[in-house]
């Protein structure tokens, strides 16, 4: 079908900058890039950094949607880069990095450090007071229904298009975004963290944390996962209430 | 000059390397992970399909134990794995996974009665125990006697990792990222840390280390079409060749997996054909039964992929504007299944493919997907040659895969060599001979010489393109160094490689001159140490003039044990020379606990070594004997060939399983 049609020429505009470069400010540039078939924007930044501006900063790594890194503005919205497909956009693409995150340069963001710190701040692992576990023993048995429910929330990348899509997170920079109140929704869940709802309510009872939450829900619009926020943070919300009683 | 000193310097944030700096850090030492992206980023999250561990939960994995894990790797290797060190992977593997769990990974369970299953192209019902109820479960994988491959979903590699880098963090493990190492620190024979590159700023650091390890991943990106990442590309092995000290085995034991998408690359999990998918042709026929008629689409993955580019080369592959390719036929597993076990296959086909896999076919083809050489090591990760170079994960040629590595293995070996090997180093640095003796004046030596290095690339007139270079490498990986081999082929390769290596020298940055984030710049210093890297794996593939697990020689098409039971070592002892040295470890069929036979794939072309049958005679000697005087499988086990001394003491202990041992 489209092979007999002429292919048709994008035109990529792209916010650039470089903070290392005193002499350089914020400014718009454009490219031109013959479509092919099934072409991605990887492909097309990866063409252009080939062939026209080989100092193009941008974030590619698993490039198949898998691993987060290369978030950014699509004609606006926050999304991954890999997988979004130009057919399915105008001729006339704009591309600008993900807002909030501290900028390396062009499209390239620092989304890691932001999330080392929510991790940190959350700290998003099992707490357990246990004694040592003795790998030669037989597993802890788990209900395999919450296991699969478990495994749901665990499927976040990072990648910030929550944050960056988040009312909230635009106004109040320390909002930890629907990203950190799925974390504390899924360690909750998870019997194998001995946390009480004492402890989660002091990591998310406050303006911070689920009380921030304005429910434009631009979060789950965008989430590239398509994880429930909308229902984790109600149900946040719900159980920290039901803690202050 | 910035120095950062630290006790272990560990290159890499994916599976391997995180784990091996928890075990470090409980262990009371200090760790530094350089990580190019965060690590949670890292390849490892891309696996997708699963974790072999011999957990004998589910009711197909019944009768599992270490012995069956163990013989399916060995035969999956083509009898090219150290077998010492299977041995000590398959039984580390319960407890890697079973430690695991206890960070937070949410296998997926074994629920209690019955499910429905495809299994040959029928539906069948299994009926699961009620004790096993709740426990981890696993799915059938290729070229494994047992369902065996434990699971979340088709995110495996994705919620092993999240979990890992949870612990790491709880551990306090310090995470520099976006750091490259471009050079190891060494000298008279030791490594001493490393030369990073800050890919923000620019900014070079030395890390001066008593221990280093490299857990970088594989080199799949030397090649125009992998499933892998795009930083997977061999620079961990390309700065331990630098050194000229260190070596690398079997660089030309690639993996081509049998289904990554058309033309993207992008790999759907071998969960697919596990869970009963089958693999068609343009006619919509399913031709593996034709080739292989036991293990059929779950064949090993050489074999498989090796068959399925026969059928093509017999013109009955679909034909596209990217070439020919066949189809992954899932449809059959129904859409309740797809969205549950399989769905990043499904949002692959969905974002990529514009296709619904629950109604249409994928398009498929073999793909290069794994490295099994590395930098080679003894059982402890420690490089043979260069003294505190450690390395583990695919980076490494430990060697558990031989010339082939089952699917489930390879996230295994990232978490079970990692506990191990920060064992090992733990113990290095618990002795004496772990203290540092290098002079700073030293340190600054190796800095500068990078730094040279990188001015030289920027300063540069009317040099080559890297581009240009990396593309000519690329292709030339991709059509004379693939899945079938030959001489010819092989033998351009090598002198087409050797060119590209000279003018290689010769690269300018063009326009962009940036000394800080500068891709251009990254691209011209990573292709110089890529093609180095292409070349030890062409070079090594020419010279072995055999066809063993994925390297598959035309010309040679038998497996040749009598010449060539050996590993390829492959060092650079001198930075002028233009090809790598190469050299033969050999492989002691004496001291095998499973000597070397038959895969049972197609016909039997091996020429076997004299030794074989002594070892056999010998083995089925010890095996006859013990069991006589009533001995048990351990006890059987560790009169053919012990192995549980090498392991740390608080690894040796039994697995439990159901109905063994609790």
């Amino acid at each position: 079908m489209s092979e007999c049609k002429a292919p048709r020429f994008l035109k990529i505009s792209i916010l650039r900058f470089d903070p290392h470069d005193p002499e350089d400010f914020p400014h718009m540039e454009t490219f031109e890039i013959e479509e092919s078939d099934g072409m991605t924007l990887y492909i097309v930044l990866n063409e252009i950094r080939e062939h026209h501006d080989n100092a193009l900063k941008f974030d590619f790594v698993c490039r198949a949607g898998i691993c987060g890194s290369c978030s950014m503005l699509v004609n606006g919205r926050p999304t991954l880069a890999c997988r979004t497909l130009t057919s399915k956009l105008d001729e006339h693409i704009t591309l600008a990095p993900l807002p909030l995150f501290e900028l390396i340069g062009d499209l390239s963001v620092y989304t890691g450090k932001w999330m080392r710190g929510l991790n940190a701040r959350l700290e998003t692992w099992i707490h357990d007071k246990e004694e040592e576990l003795n790998v030669n023993k037989l597993e802890e048995r788990m209900e395999p229904a919450l296991a699969d429910e478990i495994y749901e929330l665990d499927r976040c990348v990072e990648c910030g298009c929550c944050v960056a899509g988040c009312g909230t997170a635009q106004m109040n920079s320390y909002f930890m975004g629907a990203v950190g109140l799925n974390k504390i929704a899924r360690y909750q869940l998870d019997p194998r963290d001995k946390r009480t709802d004492d402890d989660y309510y002091e990591l998310v009872g406050n303006e911070d944390g689920v009380f921030g939450c304005m429910t434009l829900l631009g979060c789950e619009d965008v989430c590239p996962k398509d994880l429930p926020l909308q229902s984790k943070i109600a149900y946040l919300r719900r159980m920290m209430l039901k803690n202050t009683l | 000059m910035k120095v950062i000193y630290t006790d272990v310097l560990i290159i890499g944030g994916g599976l391997a390397g995180l784990r091996v700096a928890t075990g470090i850090k409980e262990r009371g030492h200090d760790a530094v992970v350089l990580s190019l992206v965060p690590p949670k980023r890292s390849h490892s999250a891309a696996a997708q399909g699963g974790m072999q561990a011999s957990l004998a939960n589910c009711k197909m994995g019944e009768g599992d134990n270490e012995d069956v894990h163990f013989s399916d790797t060995i035969k999956g290797s083509d009898w090219g794995a150290d077998q010492e060190v299977a041995r000590m992977f398959v039984h580390c593997a319960p407890k890697a996974i079973r430690e695991l769990a206890h960070w937070g990974v949410p296998w997926s369970r074994v629920h209690r009665g019955d499910h429905a299953a495809i299994i040959n192209a029928e539906k069948v019902t299994i009926t699961e125990k009620d004790e096993a109820h709740g426990l981890i479960t696993a799915r059938d994988f290729g070229g494994t006697k047992k369902w065996r491959t434990c699971y979340t979903s088709d995110g495996t590699g994705h919620s092993m990792l999240f979990a890992m880098d949870n612990k790491a963090k709880q551990e306090k493990v310090e995470v520099h990222e976006r750091l490259e190492a471009i050079s190891l620190i060494h000298e008279n024979g030791r490594c001493y840390g490393a030369v990073a590159r800050n890919l923000m700023s620019g900014e070079l650091v030395a890390y001066v280390s008593k221990a280093t390890t490299v857990a970088t991943g594989g080199y799949g990106r030397i090649y125009s079409v992998s499933t892998n990442a795009i930083i997977c590309q061999g620079i961990g092995q390309a700065i331990a060749l630098e050194t000229g000290v260190a070596t690398l085995g079997n660089m030309e034991a690639i993996q081509f997996h049998p289904t990554a998408i058309v033309p993207v690359g992008i790999l759907t999990t071998e969960g697919c054909r596990g869970d009963g998918g089958l693999l068609l042709d343009k006619d919509g026929y399913r031709f593996m039964p034709d080739y292989e008629p036991d293990k059929k689409e779950l064949a090993s993955r050489d074999v498989v992929s090796r068959r399925m580019t026969e059928h093509m080369r017999k013109g009955k592959g679909v034909k596209s504007r990217y070439g020919d390719h066949l189809w992954l036929d899932i449809t059959i597993l129904g859409r309740e299944h797809i969205e549950k076990n399989l769905r990043e296959v499904k949002e692959i086909c969905e974002n990529f493919l514009g296709i619904d896999p629950a109604v249409d076919w994928i398009p498929v083809r073999p793909t290069q997907h794994y490295s099994m050489g590395g930098i080679r090591t003894k059982y402890t990760g420690e490089s043979q040659t260069l003294k505190g170079l450690y390395s583990c994960g695919e980076a490494a040629c430990w060697d558990m895969h031989g010339f082939n590595r089952l699917g489930g293995n390879s996230v295994s070996e990232t978490v079970v060599s990692g506990m191990l090997v920060s064992e090992y180093i733990s113990d290095y640095l618990d002795s004496d001979e772990s203290h540092l003796s290098i002079h700073t004046a030293n340190v600054e030596k190796f800095v500068r010489i990078e730094q040279e290095k990188l001015d030289a690339l920027l300063s540069k007139e009317n040099g080559e393109d890297a581009y240009v270079l990396r593309r000519a490498m690329e292709e030339i990986m991709m059509n004379k160094v693939g899945i079938f081999r030959n001489g010819d082929d092989l033998q351009k390769a090598v002198d087409e490689l050797e060119e590209l290596h000279k003018r290689s020298k010769n690269i300018e940055v063009f326009r962009s001159k940036s000394r800080a984030a500068n891709p251009a710049l990254v691209n011209a210093y990573r292709t110089q140490k890529m093609i180095k890297v292409a070349l030890t794996v062409a070079y090594g593939a020419l010279l072995r003039t055999e066809s063993r697990g994925a390297h598959s020689r035309e010309d040679y098409p038998e497996r040749d044990d009598a010449n060539w039971l050996k590993r390829t070592i492959t060092s650079w002892p001198d930075e002028n020379q233009s090809i790598p040295t190469v050299s033969y470890e050999e492989i002691d069929i004496s001291k095998m606990e499973l000597p070397p036979g038959f895969r049972g794939y197609g016909k039997d072309l091996t020429k076997h070594h004299p030794d074989t049958k002594k070892r056999e005679d010998v083995v089925n000697a010890i095996k006859e004997k013990l069991e006589e005087e009533g001995g048990d499988r351990f006890e059987v086990q560790n009169c053919l060939m012990p192995y549980i001394d090498k392991l740390p003491k608080k690894y040796r202990g039994t697995n439990e399983r159901l109905g063994e041992n609790v």
